[in-house]
């Protein structure tokens, strides 16, 4: 059993990081050559980075020659130490071209971040590229902010719809149906076989509600709207440090004492074992952070350097065969969204089991 | 990890935090609770329903073997009824040929006796009729015989040399 978690682990891991050092590459290559190449390489490099972050406004697509952004603007919520809160549209900023000013304050966007600036908009660099300006706490509604609201509403109907239809009997109408599965699984295949069929249903609520956040959120960043939310790491930060603290939370006698004072081992081992296994209640729900963010960054990046590929290519045999290319990676990236929360599910299960495991015996 | 920390954006994870925990709040109290108490009662039911459904089937063989059973001893005591019907009905039948029989007999018996009876009696008028007669015959032909004096004196005269012959 233990053995079996270690190799899903390592592979899991080598997935990851394979993934992740390959997305690496992808960019570095568009820097080579011709001038207008380049052009078009450095664009294309660009609208992915502009992808990956979050923005303050909801753009579906731009026009790059006329400038134009279609889309729509969303509310911009700053808290600045001298100026207390500030609260405007996002459309002031016009997509981080002009400097917004309210109530005689002037914020700019300076790589999707807010910084506080003058008039003219100046933002001063220190030896590491970073603004030197004063930077208000942003708590913006933005586009991740938004999709996180949506799809908090759309899984309240969907499973508000479901409870409620199972009051009118055992059977489930409508999207319950495809969902009740689904539900079974995490129960009968996560929740149970990790935490045990005594202390599951403690859990649950948390499982289930992570397992479809994640996954529909995944599943909104391949749409055309552009999002990724799961792909940014507050988000995953987040997701790990609530696994985190239930994991701490729930944690039994016997799980402190697996992390301070190893049973079964010699003492000098009790002693070397204690900062490790330490170390390890922080690293799993670290690694649990990086592996949805980078698995999801990396299938974006992927994912958008080949659709930029079709338009680098410009000839029939080139681009169709990227086209089929892209068209292989989105498929996969279907899986990938579906097997991310899986894991992310499974593994916040398989804490919860070891915090609750009771066992006498040292293994 | 520079990279990482650059992006973290606080606003974010701040807004994240709170509309996770709300929606799972929400969800916890709205939907997965009732959802989840729902599936485990529809499987307690199946469950249930399986478990009386087996004792259901296992009642009616007994049923069935109770049955086959009564159905079974019905047959025998129907058997036994028959036989026993039978015979009594041949008993009566024996029983009342018998009694024919003895009766039969007894009146043939009695007939008998009286025929007998009546014959020794109607032989006895008989008898003495013809004593009668025959007394009431021999009168008239002893008074015509005696009428007769000479032929007498010769009867007794023939009877004499006969004797004397002898």
């Amino acid at each position: 059993m233990q053995s079996n978690y270690l190799v899903k682990f390592l592979t899991i891991l080598l997935l990851v990081f394979g993934i992740s050092a390959q997305a690496q590459h992808e960019p570095k290559e568009e820097h080579e050559g011709t001038p207008e190449e380049v052009s078009l390489k450095t664009k294309i490099k660009e609208s992915i980075n502009h992808h990956l972050l979050d923005s303050h406004d909801f753009t579906f697509f731009s026009d790059s020659e006329t400038g134009k952004h279609y889309g729509f603007s969303l509310p911009v919520i700053l808290w600045d130490n001298e100026a207390g809160l500030q609260l405007f549209s996002s459309s002031k900023f016009h997509h981080g071209e002009e400097v917004a000013e309210n109530n005689g304050n002037y914020y700019t966007l300076y790589h999707n971040k807010v910084y506080k600036t003058d008039a003219e908009g100046t933002i001063t660099l220190d030896e590491h590229h970073h603004p030197t300006q004063a930077k208000p706490l942003d708590f913006s509604i933005t586009k991740s902010v938004l999709m996180i609201l949506i799809t908090g509403i759309l899984m309240l109907l969907a499973f508000v719809g479901m409870a409620k239809s199972f009051k009118k009997g055992p059977i489930v109408t409508g999207a319950g149906r495809f969902l009740e599965p689904i539900i079974l699984y995490i129960r009968d295949e996560i929740a149970i076989p990790n935490i045990g069929e005594k202390k599951y249903r403690k859990y649950m609520p948390y499982l289930l509600t992570v397992f479809f956040f994640v996954w529909f959120l995944n599943l909104f960043g391949l749409t055309p709207l552009g999002v990724n939310v799961t792909g940014n790491i507050a988000i995953t930060f987040a997701l790990a440090i609530i696994t985190f603290i239930i994991t701490q939370v729930s944690g039994n006698a016997n799980y402190w004492k697996h992390i301070f004072w190893m049973p079964g081992v010699p003492v000098p081992m009790k002693i070397i074992l204690a900062p490790i296994e330490l170390l390890g209640v922080i690293i799993k729900p670290f690694a649990l952070m990086i592996r949805l963010y980078a698995n999801i960054m990396a299938g974006h990046i992927v994912l958008m350097s080949l659709i930029g590929l079709i338009f680098v290519f410009q000839n029939w045999i080139g681009s169709s065969l990227t086209f089929v290319l892209s068209f292989a990676i989105s498929l996969i990236e279907l899986l990938v969204a579906l097997l991310q929360a899986y894991i992310f599910t499974m593994l916040s299960a398989l804490y919860f089991g070891f915090a609750v495991e009771e066992h006498d015996e040292a293994h | 990890m520079e990279k990482l920390i650059n992006d973290f954006s606080f606003g974010l994870f701040f807004w994240q935090m709170i509309l996770f925990v709300l929606l799972l709040l929400l969800l916890k109290k709205f939907a997965w609770g009732p959802i989840l108490s729902a599936l485990n009662d529809r499987e307690e039911g199946i469950k249930n329903a399986l478990d009386s459904a087996e004792k259901a089937k296992l009642e009616m063989q007994n049923l069935q073997a109770d049955n086959q059973k009564l159905l079974q001893e019905a047959r025998t005591e129907r058997e036994a009824m028959i036989k026993e019907a039978r015979e009594i009905k041949e008993k009566m039948i024996s029983d009342a040929k018998e009694e024919a029989k003895t009766e039969a007999d007894k009146m043939i018996t009695n007939a008998q006796a009286a025929i007998e009876s009546e014959k020794k009696s109607a032989i006895a008028e008989i008898k003495n009729q013809v004593a009668s007669l025959s007394i009431d015959i021999a009168e008239k032909v002893v008074k015509s015989e005696l009428a007769d004096k000479d032929k007498q004196l010769k009867l007794v005269e023939s009877m004499l040399n006969d004797a004397t012959l002898n």
